[in-house]
């Protein structure tokens, strides 16, 4: 491979990463949201593909991709809100449910979905940061989606909302242990309702910029696993908003690997370099969880067996 | 005078058909410490939670201030200004102490000015005696550190009356002393009313103004503390007079250690020191009590010595040979372990006390050969032999563990542990939330191993404990051994003092 190849392949990464990154920072914003209040919510691969199919759909119908967006993070609020309301009753488990859910939103929406297969909705525009360079592929990489800004800012937001607001506050004290949330008079299952859709709503958000963004287009192929993924991501991020951006470059670094190789002419391996988002989650949970010590920064309340 | 008095007139409260309380009155005057004496189970935690809304009496009627007052939820006795330091603690663990001070409050404001609220913090700090730092996770402190921070919660939210429930059973001497001393002061001062719960003579006499006994309920006594000693309090408490009997000592310590660790090592966790034990040794019919400020090593300690925690180096060795805390090595060595919290880290909550009794040994016969089915009659005999020898009070030998009191869960790990021939035992905080009568109990048996030749290494947050027991004493601090002492007049201030580090 010669020098201008590396340097074409470095560029297609960055591009790609920040394309490609764009989805897992929100669904794992509204993850780390959720397991913040307590509750795992893997229904957000649904939240992820129903909000796609609604974004589509409605920037279709209206011409309009920002009603789109909004109606993606709706959909996908309804969808965190109905998780929220059903794990709020007795003896409901987080884990069983969600996948219920992720079931329930990816049916909904290749049933809903199915007309708006064939139909180009219009997309959301990009903003072109590199117009300073001659390079197409510079050109090309640096056309960065207002999305991806937004969800960079979402994670500010959240960081300053865990430490300085009492909302924020206490969807970490529900979340961290329900005796003292008790004792404080809190209303624990309606601010995990409010902490789970909202959650969804982001994920949702990721999903209208699957559809509307990159790769931009409807089908039911759309997600390849993202809202699982971001599960994952929020371990490794700690359960730090901040943190959660830098995960998600990093994977999204992974999964623009192999679509970059291909831009020069790299075949050989191909699958193999497809499969590197998933090689890098092994790799990070294997090297981040050491035996001799306890998971840091985990909510209290979170469990697997509840 | 700030400090208000709370009256409660024959107090009624039943769950189901146990009458947890029965006409039970109770006066505390304004700016008086109240103890509350009592057996587990006597009902004081009930009378305090009806008290503070927690519960709802079934009869009776409280008087707070001298007005008849209802109280039907936690936020009304909020508003009264009475509060609550509760045993297990209701402090945020993942946030800090600013963080869980500031959350406390009743008027949060929607968006926080730490830079105000640090300034409020600090100015109410540098007034209080004890000093806690503001920006560590709760959860990183250790417990009598947290024990500190709940008092100081409850006073940094102007409570005018507040219960303390078994305030010190986490605290080194000093610390218990200067803290009862303090919440002395703020009474004499007419800051606040208290009632005590404790189980501890020593502070009664030193620290309480009035006291009320409860017994199953029921009212048994009370009176001033200045004129009921140690002797009648224990006969009200629990019906019959009983000396606390100093437990006799049979055989001396072998030449030989039973155990050894030589420089063992951990990784440091959660922000707490990793262990660093140069060297530690439990020889036959020895007890080697473990003193120190919880979160210094010694639950570390324990779970390595239990399998629970991998060392990063050093080693542990066990009459002789190298010991890594496998089953088929801590059967063979017979080495058993009584940790703490034994529902969590010594049972399976919902198998039954008969399958949670024979843990140890329902997959090899007597003669330590393999079963491959399990002998169910054979279980369900020695899980009733232990039963009957260790008086375990359960509904059924069938019943899931986790349904019965604290002490019986110990009573249970303790049975199984002590069965048959034990070389080396390891407990910690064997009682830790049991009662005057349960505690004499279990001590006496730990004490009867080590007569029977048991090596015994005893780690214990509770001092009296371990100067009651041992016959040599180490002091854990930040992982390492800082102190040691033969058990036979050792002097608990020097204790106290390398505990704490100074």
């Amino acid at each position: 491979m010669t020098g201008g190849a590396l340097t074409t392949v470095a560029i297609a990464m960055l591009g790609g990463s920040l394309r490609v990154s764009t989805p897992f920072l929100f669904v794992s914003l509204g993850e780390c949201l959720t397991e913040k209040s307590g509750r795992i919510n893997l229904g957000n691969e649904g939240a992820l593909v129903l909000g796609a199919m609604v974004a589509y759909a409605t920037s279709y119908q209206t011409a309009s991709p920002w009603a789109g967006v909004l109606a993606g993070a709706l959909a996908g609020a309804l969808l965190g809100a109905l998780h929220g309301t059903v794990c709020s009753l007795a003896r409901v488990n987080d884990v069983a449910m969600g996948i219920a859910i992720m079931l329930a939103g990816s049916g909904l929406a290749f049933f809903f979905g199915k007309p708006y297969v064939q139909p180009s909705a219009p997309h959301l525009p990009t903003l072109p940061l590199g117009f300073w360079s001659d390079l197409p592929q510079v050109r090309s990489a640096l056309d960065v989606s207002p999305l991806f800004f937004a969800g960079v800012l979402a994670a500010i937001a959240l960081h300053w909302l865990f430490r300085t607001t009492r909302i924020g506050l206490r969807i970490r004290i529900v979340g961290d242990s329900e005796d003292a949330a008790r004792a404080l008079g809190l209303p624990i299952d309606r601010i995990r309702l409010v902490a789970t859709a909202v959650g969804s709503g982001l994920a949702g958000v990721g999903g209208a910029f699957l559809s509307l963004v990159y790769p931009g287009s409807w089908n039911e192929g759309l997600s390849s696993g993202q809202g699982l993924m971001a599960v994952a991501l929020v371990v490794f991020a700690r359960w730090n908003p901040l943190v959660c951006i830098a995960a998600a470059l990093l994977f999204g670094a992974a999964g623009a690997l192999g679509p970059s190789l291909q831009t020069v002419g790299v075949t050989q391996g191909y699958y193999l370099f497809y499969a590197a988002p998933y090689v890098v989650t092994l790799a990070i949970l294997v090297l981040t969880v050491a035996p001799g010590r306890s998971l840091r920064g985990m909510p209290g309340e979170l469990s697997l067996g509840k | 005078m700030k400090a208000i008095g709370v009256e409660a007139i024959a107090v009624s409260k039943r769950f189901g058909t146990f009458r947890a309380l029965d006409d039970v009155s109770l006066k505390v005057g304004a700016g008086s410490v109240h103890a509350l004496l009592g057996e587990n189970g006597a009902g004081k935690s009930t009378l305090v939670k009806c008290l503070l809304g927690y519960y709802r009496a079934d009869g009776g009627s409280f008087l707070v201030d001298g007005r008849e007052a209802t109280i039907d939820r936690p936020a009304d006795a909020d508003a009264m200004g009475l509060g609550m330091v509760y045993q297990h603690f209701t402090l945020v663990p993942s946030m800090t102490v600013a963080e869980n001070l500031v959350m406390s409050r009743a008027d949060v404001p929607a968006v926080i000015d730490w830079a105000g609220e640090r300034a409020v913090i600090e100015g109410f700090m540098a007034r209080m005696p004890l000093r806690i730092q503001l920006d560590v996770p709760v959860g990183q402190l250790a417990a009598g550190e947290r024990q500190k921070t709940e008092i100081l919660k409850q006073l940094y939210l102007q409570r005018r009356f507040l219960v303390l429930d078994e305030p010190t059973s986490v605290l080194t001497p000093q610390e218990a002393e200067e803290m009862l001393g303090f919440v002395r002061g703020l009474t004499k001062a007419g800051e606040i009313s208290v009632v005590i719960i404790t189980h501890k003579m020593k502070e009664v006499a030193r620290f309480v103004d009035d006291l009320t006994v409860l017994r199953r309920g029921r009212v048994a006594g009370g009176g001033s503390a200045r004129t009921l000693g140690p002797a009648e309090l224990t006969a009200m408490m629990i019906g019959e007079p009983q000396a606390p009997a100093d437990p006799e000592r049979r055989g001396v310590p072998g030449a030989e250690p039973l155990l050894a660790v030589v420089g063992l090592r951990t990784e440091g966790d959660l922000g707490r020191h990793g262990l660093d034990i140069a060297a530690l040794s439990v020889r036959r019919h020895e007890i080697v009590g473990i003193a120190g400020v919880s979160g210094n090593g010694q639950k570390e300690l324990v779970e390595v010595l239990g399998g629970q925690r991998r060392p990063a180096s050093g080693s542990v060795s066990v009459a002789g040979s190298a010991y890594h805390a496998g089953r088929a090595e801590a059967q063979a060595r017979r080495v058993r372990v009584l940790p703490e919290e034994p529902l969590r880290n010594g049972c399976v909550g919902r198998m039954s006390v008969a399958d949670n009794l024979n843990l140890r040994s329902f997959d090899h016969t007597a003669d330590g050969h393999q079963r491959r089915w399990l002998d169910r009659r054979g279980m369900a005999a020695r899980a009733q032999r232990m039963i009957e020898a260790f008086g375990i009070r359960a509904p059924s030998p069938q019943a899931p563990i986790r349904v019965l009191s604290g002490g019986n869960v110990q009573r249970c790990v303790l049975a199984r542990e002590l069965d048959g021939e034990v070389a080396l035992l390891i407990v910690a905080n064997p009682c830790f939330g049991l009662d005057v009568k349960a505690v004499a109990e279990v001590r006496a048996r730990i004490m009867a191993a080590r007569n029977t030749g048991t090596a015994v290494l005893l780690v214990s947050e509770d001092l009296d404990e371990i100067l009651e027991l041992s016959d040599r004493i180490v002091v854990m601090r930040q992982g390492q051994i800082v102190h040691e002492t033969p058990g036979a007049g050792a002097d608990a201030q020097e204790i106290g003092r390398h505990m704490v580090g100074h």
